[in-house]
């Protein structure tokens, strides 16, 4: 059996990224351990499932990262998609938290996305499965 | 607009526009703007491949832009790091100024 226990997303800067994933967005702090210099192995997890799946915030120092997360968020394409229950709630508590949305709440048959900046260097989607699906 | 303007205008702009309207993606392209202005690459792609069961690939899409930007129905804005897609029906305005409709109440 396999099991998918970590992802990640490349953070311009851990600390903030941090603050924006869970004061922000409500995801919890797991794992916060020292690794070499100032990188940390950083993760976050649901509220909803905290034994869940890990969210690593995952330094950008690698020269490759820059240039690759600048052409998915020129061609607006998210790093990653986070589930909601409610898109609209979430649309609305976020944007009033001062989140910049690139497309509020679109509805696309079996799922309603929208996605937003993480202020840490990527486009984020969060997706509702609408109830026909 | 002089003589020559309107000249050049009638055997190249125009012929962008037709070009750019004659073909099904780059219409339901237009339609997608016109139902919200301004999208990314992505959303253009997401959205054609979701409500208009297009499997376009993500260059063939971005192909079908520039042919659209070409005619100036779609204008590329850049906003910090990111690219929005804007839509512009002014270049259509012409298509009727060169073949005007009836007169409103008139019978055709």
């Amino acid at each position: 059996m396999i099991r998918i226990t970590v992802t990640s997303v490349f953070v311009d800067d851990q600390s903030k990224a941090l603050d924006f994933y869970t004061d922000v967005l409500g995801f919890v702090l797991k794992n916060d351990i020292p690794l070499g210099g100032d990188d940390r192995w950083l993760t976050v997890v649901s509220p909803a499932s905290p034994d869940g799946v890990e969210l690593l915030l995952e330094p950008s120092g690698h020269p490759a990262v820059g240039p690759y997360k600048a052409a998915l968020v020129e061609d607006g394409i998210p790093a990653t998609s986070f589930g909601v229950d409610d898109i609209n709630a979430e649309f609305e508590r976020l944007s009033a938290r001062g989140v910049r949305f690139v497309q509020p709440p679109t509805d696309m048959g079996p799922v309603i996305v929208a996605t937003l900046d993480d202020t840490c260097g990527n486009l984020i989607q969060i997706a509702q499965m609408t109830a026909a699906s | 607009m002089t003589g020559k303007q309107t000249l050049a205008y009638k055997g190249g702009v125009a012929a962008d526009v037709f070009k750019a309207l004659a073909d099904a993606t780059r219409r339901a392209i237009l339609d997608e703007l016109q139902d919200r202005d301004g999208q990314s690459l992505f959303e253009i792609c997401t959205r054609l491949t979701m409500r208009h069961g297009l499997g376009s690939t993500r260059q063939a899409v971005s192909q079908h832009l520039d042919v659209l930007e070409q005619a100036g129905l779609v204008v590329v804005r850049r906003e910090g790091r990111y690219k929005f897609h804007h839509l512009d029906t002014g270049p259509l305005r012409e298509i009727t100024s060169r073949w005007p409709l009836p007169d409103e109440g008139q019978s055709p």
